[in-house]
């Protein structure tokens, strides 16, 4: 489990070296906000403030939503969290699927006893 | 489902036990309680396997053709009517009556190969399947996506059969 996680972390301890994007994560933490607000709260340009998201954006740490001309960042799951939920629902598909085999095997289990018995 | 808070694959839920063991594979393990021949038999026949594959009532299985030998092929099409269908295709690389089966998975474009082998002890078969991606790219990839494993449509899918388990109980 941990040689896989290795590259995650390595993305996200890169978003997390700098001050700014950890600012960032404190103040989405509080409340959701637009890149503007973010830039004005940092005392940083559009542009700069732009690239910091995607950093956080690219580890998972933060996800933005684009509605008309507004941008609005919110902190993310986390590729860890949102993996752990995909294997989740994973297990969910195959226990559903197992759960409907293991009546039919035993369908088939009893019916051979008493074919067997028959015999 | 209402688990968003817990983190983590808790395998102590269900009977079935699921492990990412590698950058490019995920192996699933489950027990049944009767001879690997039979839970082969479940496995190979479509009539039956089509009983278990699919096992929600939402979307229904519009056709199962399986060649269940090494070399065969097989194509699952789900949907309400053949013009809104969707089709899960491959062919099986290896067959060896009771003991396992081995596929591809030609739906997507970087699909993962399936093995499955069915282990019998004391009477009761442990099963268990890998699920093997060509790069850790196309694992990741269908983790994040979902849509090019064609998950995101079995899982909306099982989504309606918990509902539907849920309000029957």
């Amino acid at each position: 489990m941990v040689q896989y996680n290795q590259t995650r972390f390595d993305a996200s301890f890169a978003a997390l070296s700098d001050t700014t994007r950890r600012g960032v994560l404190e103040q989405l933490g509080r409340s959701d906000a637009s890149i503007t607000d973010l830039a004005e709260k940092f005392h940083m340009t559009l542009t700069g403030m732009k690239k910091h998201v995607s950093v956080l954006e690219q580890a998972g740490l933060v996800t933005t939503e684009k509605v008309g001309r507004v941008r609005t960042c919110r902190l993310g799951l986390g590729r860890l969290q949102e993996e752990a939920e995909w294997i989740d629902r994973y297990r969910q598909l195959w226990d559903a699927r197992f759960d409907a085999l293991d009546k039919i095997v035993e369908e088939l289990n009893e019916k051979e006893k008493i074919d067997g018995r028959k015999k | 489902m209402d688990a968003k808070n817990e983190t983590g694959a808790s395998p102590a839920r269900g009977r079935t036990n699921v492990e990412r063991t590698s950058d490019l594979e995920l192996v699933v393990r489950r027990s049944f309680d009767a001879p690997a021949r039979i839970v082969f038999e479940a496995w190979s026949k479509p009539e039956l396997f089509k009983r278990w594959w699919a096992p929600a009532a939402g979307v229904p299985l519009l056709s199962c053709d399986m060649d269940v030998r090494t070399g065969g092929k097989y194509r699952l099409e789900f949907g309400h009517d053949s013009a809104n269908s969707f089709a899960f295709y491959g062919k099986y690389l290896e067959v060896i009556p009771n003991a396992r089966i081995v596929w591809t998975n030609d739906e997507g474009e970087e699909g993962s190969v399936t093995t499955v082998t069915f282990e019998e002890k004391d009477g009761k078969t442990l099963l268990l399947l890998r699920d093997v991606y060509p790069s850790k790219d196309a694992l990741d990839e269908a983790m994040t996506s979902g849509s090019t494993s064609g998950y995101v449509v079995q899982f909306e899918q099982l989504d309606e059969l918990l509902v539907a388990l849920g309000t029957r109980a």
